[in-house]
């Protein structure tokens, strides 16, 4: 028996980075706001407090502040003839769970994507051909340019309070920075990092062979900072445990550091925890929402929330799961290519080259979650992609974000995984190894996409979506050649050893080792409702009052890691809310 | 603090300066207290059974010796820790989605997909290593001499010893979970004294290292648990 809750504003699905940035947004327009979390209450105190989250087993082996299958999964398989199996134990990736979602246990490496990712097909149709675009592969413009998107960049970047060296400021390359990268219309907030013997090494290799490294952007914090909600970061001191972990010291940008104190103090604001939604309700003509129904788990009963507006801000598998559990747009069809939810789901192709220097002391675990040398020479727009036989390209970056044991001690090739030999190998190598990697594009295909499984089912008996997604020739080329320009880097860095780890001819996805959780695509945005799920507002083509944020609107995945395009598209979105469909709620487009 | 020379090993540090005197008396320290605990020979299991104990005690044995630089497991007291796991959330798979159909035979990259959960796959996997153990190396692993045990420990990881495919993950199992008693926080039982963070130069809980980002120099101080102790 489902029970009634009396009727809210705005119903928002989940509180991590867009639910957070949605919600104080909206809350200023003074609308009655209710946020739906399905996970617990998070603060950093006493969540993420000293020295207890320092604990490597429970949160960085454990997963203590991810997802936990048992509760939410999905379910994988490779091709559209193999039987999905269940993604039973967390592995390839780590959705968040809880207030403030992964933006509390992210890395903060925080980028925004180049000019021309924007309108991939249109640039490749336009400078290489149509040809150029092999036969399956699905690439889209994204329905939004950079030049509109710009004030939103810099909006997320000051308010997340994010450190790094502008390359380009309004075309005026600035020295240090990214020369590669899109105009800013200014600096960055914070100057950036401190950098690791590592990436200090590397900057000079890279310097010395013509290349332009920078320091990698990121929301580990500099310097004290105050943003525009009235939020408070303190200078990050490299505590070793970023990535996977809350941070005990105000320092990562998150929604708890940047936006949540603030929001919890609007009258008009409130969110219940361990409620997880179940479902978007439509209107009989299925031309809106009504609400949303979610679990109350304290209540242990189903709750019917009413709404005029529906935020889908779930994480980007999430949003497609409710879509398509709630008959949100057509799902995609990978045969007949008819249909939009599920589409082009993509991830991203990275790879890597360990080099091990048994003289260099590089207390690994002095670091942090973002800080790191990188160069973008051989970015998505440096590259000539009819020449090199392959659409995408890589950043690359040497920084060492840990020094973990557990996690992994990086060995020399051909050392065993255990014994007398392996413990000698501990031995001699923690902290002499470092390794340069190239975090790169992945494009989207016909039969790389998200519907619901068949069989298996999760403990609320919904259908658990199902993945379908393997590696592709042009990403494989891509990354080989990647190594191909790494490879000499590491060379002329003259270690000891090194040895190189990147996704060869045939390749199969894994899903057993952590790759990243920068799952994308599903519910894709664009100009045209026949191959869109969303316009270019973020809002539903065919629901006018649902608005779905997250990296599910991208059409396929860029080069450099979503959250800065994420937190950017959520300020786009607010704004058209607040500017455009409040005043006459209808569709944008 | 002083100042180190570039280009120099923490094993010639560690020899070679008064720091390195001073580490060697926290090594020492930490010895100590591990030496307070039951000893491993006396612990009772939680979880697991007599045999399966002595079975843990022997592979972990042989999976990190005691011979050499460093720590083996059985003096990082990893036994403990394993059996602490099996009979908690981690050995009933209490995150794990759990629903069938299972389908063991899938695939490894689609990832585990055994109906059984860890401490379930250590207590039909010992036994079932053991047949194989007594057949080809003539006793139970526990009783093998070591050069026999490495012998099997190789079989094993090579997925050479006829274990069902419900059982397909009990060879990574027990080396992770090996892995994790050794270099844990001494509170879930394992690392105990926390030298094998001594061994390898990393410092534990303390969580603040803002001088030392970028400095090409040795880290002279020993490591810390999250109860504050030092090793
Ligand atoms: C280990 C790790 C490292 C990362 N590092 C980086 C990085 O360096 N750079 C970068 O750009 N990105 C990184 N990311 C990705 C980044 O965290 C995400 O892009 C970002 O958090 C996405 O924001 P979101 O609002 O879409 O989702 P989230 O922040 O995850 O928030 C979604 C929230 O919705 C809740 N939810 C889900 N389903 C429901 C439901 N049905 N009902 C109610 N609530 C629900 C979830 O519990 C969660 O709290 C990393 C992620 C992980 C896990
Ligand atoms: S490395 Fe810095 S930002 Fe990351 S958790 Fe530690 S103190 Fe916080």
């Amino acid at each position: 028996m489902a029970r009634t809750d009396p009727k809210k504003d705005v119903v928002i699905i989940g509180l991590g980075w867009t639910g957070s940035i949605l919600g104080m947004e909206l809350a200023q327009e003074g609308l009655e706001i209710l946020a739906l979390e399905r996970g617990p209450d998070r603060e950093t105190v006493p969540d993420f407090e000293y020295p207890k989250v320092i604990d490597e087993l429970k949160y960085g082996i454990r997963l203590g502040f991810m997802q936990k299958p048992k509760k939410s999964t999905l379910t994988i398989r490779r091709t559209l003839d193999e039987v999905a199996q269940p993604y039973r134990r967390l592995g390839s990736f780590l959705p968040g769970d809880g207030v403030g979602g992964a933006g509390i246990h992210w890395n903060g490496q925080t980028w925004r994507p180049l000019e021309i990712e924007l309108r991939l097909k249109s640039y490749v149709e336009e400078t290489f051909g149509a040809a150029t675009i092999p036969d399956g592969m699905t690439i889209q413009d994204w329905g939004v340019n950079y030049d509109e998107m710009e004030p939103y960049f810099d909006r997320f970047e000051y308010m997340a309070g994010i450190a790094g060296k502008a390359g380009n400021i309004k075309g005026e390359i600035q020295a240090g920075g990214n020369p590669f990268e899109a105009p800013r219309s200014r600096d960055f907030p914070m100057p950036p990092m401190k950098q690791g013997v590592d990436a200090q090494m590397f900057a000079k290799t890279a310097s010395a062979l013509g290349l332009h490294p920078f320091p990698r952007p990121s929301a580990n914090a500099t310097q004290s900072y105050v943003n525009e909600y009235g939020m408070q970061l303190g200078p990050c001191n490299y505590c070793g445990f970023c990535e996977r972990y809350g941070c005990a010291n105000y320092s990562k940008s998150s929604p708890q550091t940047c936006i949540l104190d603030a929001l919890k103090r609007m009258p008009n604001f409130s969110y219940k925890v361990n409620s997880e939604v179940l479902k978007i309700e439509l209107a009989e003509d299925g031309k809106t929402a009504t609400g949303v129904t979610y679990f109350d788990e304290a209540a242990q009963e189903e709750v019917f929330q009413p709404a005029d507006l529906v935020i889908v801000a779930a994480y980007s598998l999430h949003n497609v799961h409710l879509m398509l559990l709630s008959g949100i747009g057509e799902p995609w069809d990978p045969v007949q290519q008819t249909g939009t939810t599920g589409k082009n789901y993509s991830y991203q192709m990275n790879g890597a080259t360990s080099l091990f220097f048994k003289d260099v002391e590089f207390n690994p675990f002095a670091a942090a979650g973002s800080n790191g040398i990188s160069i973008d020479d051989y970015a998505i727009s440096q590259i000539d992609f009819a020449k090199e036989g392959f659409i995408g390209g890589s950043y690359i970056t040497a920084g060492i974000s840990n020094g973990q044991p557990i996690r992994g001690i990086s060995l020399p090739e051909g050392t065993p995984s255990w014994g007398a030999s392996w413990k000698q190998g501990i031995g001699d190598w923690y902290g002499h190894a470092m390794s340069i990697g190239s975090h790169g594009s992945n494009m989207a295909y016909r039969d790389c996409y998200l519907d619901l499984d068949p069989t298996y089912t999760d403990p609320h008996g919904r259908s658990l979506m199902r993945m379908t997604f393997n590696w592709k020739d042009n990403d494989i080329r891509m990354t080989q050649f990647m190594r191909s320009k790494i490879e000499p880097i590491a060379e002329a860095m003259q270690p000891d050893s090194w040895q190189s780890s990147y996704k060869a001819e045939g390749a199969q996805y894994d899903v057993r080792p952590y790759q990243t959780t920068h799952n994308v695509g599903g519910a894709i945005m664009g100009t045209d409702p026949k191959t869109s799920s969303l316009n270019r507002y973020l809002q539903a083509w065919g629901q006018h009052n649902v608005f779905v944020m997250g990296a599910s609107a991208f059409p396929q995945n860029i080069q450099y890691n979503p959250t800065g395009m994420v937190g950017a598209l959520a300020y786009w979105a607010a704004d058209a809310i607040r500017n455009d469909y409040l005043p006459n709620p209808r569709p944008l487009v | 603090m002083p100042q180190f020379p570039f280009h120099r090993t923490r094993r010639s540090f560690l020899a070679g300066t008064a720091a390195g005197a001073a580490l060697s008396v926290l090594a020492f320290q930490a010895r100590a207290q591990a030496a307070k605990e039951v000893p491993l020979a006396e612990y009772t299991p939680e979880y697991l059974s007599p045999a399966e104990y002595a079975f843990v005690m022997a592979a972990t044995a042989r999976l990190i010796p005691s011979e050499g630089d460093g720590p083996g497991a059985l003096d990082a007291r990893v036994p403990v820790f394993i059996d602490r796991q099996l009979a908690g959330d981690f050995g009933i798979a209490a995150d794990l989605y759990m629903e069938g159909p299972f389908n063991p035979e899938a695939d490894p990259n689609l990832g585990t997909q055994t109906a059984l959960p860890p401490a379930e796959i250590y207590r039909q996997g010992i036994p079932a290593f053991d047949i194989w153990c007594a057949d080809t190396q003539g006793g139970l692993f526990a009783d093998l001499d070591t050069d026999a045990q490495d012998i099997a420990l190789t079989a094993l990881s090579n997925g050479e010893v006829g274990l069902s495919a419900d059982l397909r993950e009990f060879w990574s199992l027990l080396l992770q979970n090996t892995k994790e008693g050794y270099f844990c926080d001494p509170q879930y039982g394992g690392n105990a004294g926390m030298e094998s963070w001594v061994y390898i130069g990393f410092p534990g809980a303390r969580g603040n290292f803002d001088d030392w980002v970028g400095r090409q120099e040795v880290y002279p101080l020993g490591p810390v648990n999250i109860a504050g102790e030092r090793a």
